[in-house]
């Protein structure tokens, strides 16, 4: 069995929209209520899909881009209803998601090679950790052996927090004292993984933002440390991501892929009223895939990410301004 | 993506030029820029709708006046009516002058409750009041942990029930006992929680009432997106919440969320923290967050944070030694001591607009001061004082003592020679700015990675 195989087979539409949509209305209703009754597409009424991609994060660049696409369908087929807008920006949207193996994504299914290393990265709070904890569980269930590292020495508890998600999901963390140097910890890490013929290594990390170069740059050295203690070490780099983030996940994606060639993200907190829209342009413009999206704190709260099921939460929830509710 | 405001603001309105007043006609391409701005910032979306018609009222029929471009004037209304909007009387914290005051965090999970009750211990601490720091997140795992590491590094004692699993009745608890030990200030740090989930809502509700806190905080995300509103309204709707705290605004995100909180819920923002370092504490300037939700950069924070570093009569002293060319190696090193207080230089210089990408690629880490430091203080005080009479055999002493090359210690001196000529160039400056820059010009030193 390949290595990250399980990643692609499992779908988990139905949990996932459970976790996506909190919100009280069903799928799409916002999109139907607002076509409904409508007989041709007008600007007001593109106006209303506009402020459902604002509304969403998807930011000005990117809401703008899926709008002219949608346009200039509009006037290639004058034959369009209104009722056919939902389909055509939900293909639109998907593009922008791109194809699950992007560019960047580093997997290779044939290597045999093990441990497979994945190095996790992002801005403070955003759920690395858990994250981490829930990824052991998940490949520790796919029947993995996993060690995780605990990287971040910086934060206070952060080291407990891990050794805790290891108790929790009986998987082996390594770990130094609070303080020490976190390349050092990714190294004893992997070190301790290749000794014990683990297959999984999950390095966490301290979080940090991604205006502070020093810091960035200690980012820069695990990598190289973790490739001195194994060559194509760490084979993946996942950034995570909050879905309540605005446009600033762009810089953050911006600047984390500069310093250590992130390979996939992590959208977390989706069982939130957050959309997470910000992530169609972080993947169409950094060719980065979203591998797995948080919706709780639990630890089966991670799925695969499924690019239908957040577009379609994505439109189907109910926007945050109130007065589209009156269609 | 973050270009700046005035820029775009400045292209719109070339159409406007000429014209010696602002019309409706002429100003509407330019309000699509300010509502794009805005939306950019992060601003809510109905929020950015209403407040671009709002300053497009306030501008229409406005003269042009000569000394000002359209562009200029427009910013300046937007820029007094995002301050007005997000400037409602911050009294940094109402609390009892006698007797026990309590504080209750709320929050998104990961918004940065329990390091902002940290500083506030901190900062209560030095203003000499008795405080206690009650650890209510019983979910996150090591999150009493965390509370109680920072209750050791700043001295300030943590209630925590190990074996009680209901945060409520720990809060109770807590607040009586603070009572009776004749605590000043009780603060209560809680698990984060989404404002859909009922269960958790619910929670806060009841601690709420149990412990009738002066002041209840919210504590959010200075990079939240469109949520903020929905968030901001939910939580205010259970707890009707004093004010508000902005964190990570060390980060480069705009912050429209402060704007569309204020606009949402009307309740001020109180503090904003900025920095991982638990002295990383501000009180809130609505002229500098409208500012830099404008892109305009926080300058004025900038440079305060500077002055609060480096004494004026310290920097009077050294303008006059830069100005009569007596700057040297011993304040060379003492300069050094002076930045590395200040926390990160590249953070501090990189507030200032334009400049963050121009350093993005320097190393300013205190590792960089490292070997530097070494070799001067190698040096006796005279060769720090005089470093001309350092010839081959001193140098080689030098080399020596600090573990480095000669060839080193001929570049730091040729540098810091430049950099004293550069200096005095720039002499009158902004204390850390042209420091800063003379130390960017050093880097070589300095740099190994
Ligand atoms: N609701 C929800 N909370 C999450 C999710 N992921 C993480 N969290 C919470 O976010 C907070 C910060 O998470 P943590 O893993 O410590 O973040 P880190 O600083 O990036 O390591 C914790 O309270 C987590 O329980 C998620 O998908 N949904
Ligand atoms: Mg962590």
């Amino acid at each position: 069995m390949g290595f990250f195989d399980f990643l692609k087979g499992r779908k988990e539409k139905e949990a996932l929209v459970q976790g996506l949509e909190r919100t009280k209305e069903g799928f799409f209703s916002k999109i139907v209520r607002l076509v409904t009754g409508k007989t041709r597409i007008d600007d007001e009424l593109l106006e209303e899909l506009e402020e459902i991609l604002l509304s969403a994060d998807v930011g000005v660049a990117t809401t703008i881009r899926i709008m002219k696409g949608l346009q200039s369908e509009i006037d290639r087929r004058k034959d369009l209803k209104p009722s056919d807008l939902q389909g055509l920006l939900r293909d639109r949207m998907l593009e922008l998601l791109g194809e699950p193996e992007l560019k960047n994504s580093h997997l290779d299914q044939t290597s045999s090679s093990t441990p497979r290393v994945v190095l996790v990265v992002g801005v403070n709070g955003v759920g690395k950790t858990t994250s981490i904890g829930k990824l052991a569980w998940r490949f520790k269930q796919a029947g993995q052996q996993v060690v995780m590292g605990a990287a971040d020495t910086f934060r206070a508890a952060a080291v407990e927090q891990l050794l805790l998600w290891g108790e929790r999901t009986g998987v082996r963390v390594v770990h130094q004292q609070s303080g020490s140097d976190p390349a050092s910890v990714a190294f004893d890490t992997l070190r301790s993984a290749i000794a014990s013929s683990a297959q999984v290594v999950l390095i966490d990390t301290a979080g940090r933002l991604h205006n502070k170069g020093h810091l960035m740059a200690e980012l820069t050295k695990i990598r190289t440390v973790l490739n001195k203690a194994m060559p194509g070490a760490p084979h993946e780099v996942w950034l995570v991501l909050d879905a309540s983030t605005g446009q600033n996940a762009l810089e953050q994606a911006r600047q984390f892929t500069a310093a250590t060639s992130v390979t996939g993200l992590i959208l977390t907190k989706l069982d939130g009223t957050a959309k997470g829209g910000v992530a169609l342009g972080i993947c169409s413009e950094f060719g980065i895939p979203i591998r797995f999206v948080g919706v709780g704190e639990g630890m089966e709260h991670l799925q695969v990410f499924d690019k239908e099921a957040f577009v379609e939460a994505l439109l189907g929830g109910q926007a945050s301004s109130g007065h589209a509710n009156q269609a | 993506m973050f270009e700046k405001l005035s820029d775009r603001l400045d292209q719109a309105i070339r159409t406007l030029k000429g014209q010696g007043r602002i019309t409706e006609n002429n100003v509407s391409e330019t309000m699509k820029e300010i509502r794009r701005a805005l939306l950019d910032a992060d601003v809510g979306f109905k929020i950015a709708k209403e407040f671009t018609e709002e300053v497009k009222t306030k501008a229409l029929g406005q003269d042009v006046i000569k000394s000002v471009s359209p562009g200029q004037l427009l910013i300046k209304i937007m820029n007094e009516e995002l301050t007005r909007l997000m400037g409602k009387e911050a009294s940094p914290l109402a609390l009892k002058p006698n007797g026990t005051s309590v504080v209750l965090m709320s929050g998104l999970q990961g918004s940065g409750k329990t390091t902002f009750t940290g500083k506030l211990a901190l900062l209560l601490k030095s203003q000499g009041k008795k405080v206690l720091m009650v650890a209510c997140d019983v979910y996150r795992p090591a999150a009493v942990d965390q509370l109680k590491i920072l209750g050791e590094q700043i001295g300030v004692p943590v209630y925590a029930e190990p074996d009680q699993k209901n945060p409520v009745l720990i809060a109770t608890q807590a607040v009586k006992q603070a009572k009776t030990e004749g605590y000043s200030v009780v603060l209560v740090d809680t698990a984060g929680r989404l404002a859909v989930d009922e269960a958790m809502m619910n929670e806060i509700s009841e601690i709420h009432a149990s412990i009738q806190p002066d002041q209840t905080l919210f504590v959010v995300d200075a990079m939240t997106g469109q949520d903020a509103v929905n968030t901001a309204a939910a939580f205010n709707q259970r707890l009707n919440f004093d004010g508000v705290v902005l964190t990570k605004m060390d980060g480069d995100a705009r912050g429209g969320a402060a704007l569309t909180i204020s606009y949402t819920v009307g309740k001020p923002i109180k503090y904003v923290s900025t920095g991982e370092k638990l002295q990383a504490l501000d009180v809130f300037h609505p002229d500098r967050m409208a500012n830099r939700i404008l892109g305009m950069g926080d300058v004025v924070s900038l440079v305060e944070k500077a002055q609060q570093q480096i004494n004026a009569e310290e920097a009077a002293r050294l303008q006059k030694k830069i100005s009569k060319n007596q700057f040297d190696l011993q304040d060379f090193y003492e300069q050094i001591q002076q930045i590395k207080k200040m926390g990160n230089m590249k953070d501090l210089l990189g507030m200032i607009p334009g400049v963050g990408k121009a350093i993005k690629d320097m190393d300013f880490s205190d590792e960089m001061f490292k070997q530097t430091e070494a070799i001067i203080q190698s040096m006796t005080p005279l060769e720090r004082r005089e470093p001309e009479i350092l010839n081959g055999s001193r140098r080689e002493r030098i080399a020596r003592g600090s573990g480095t090359k000669v060839q080193e210690i001929n570049q730091l001196l040729k540098q810091f020679g430049e950099m004293k000529q550069m200096m005095r160039k720039m002499n009158g400056g902004m204390p850390g700015g042209a420091m800063g820059q003379a130390m960017g010009r050093m880097r070589s030193p300095f740099g190994r990675s």
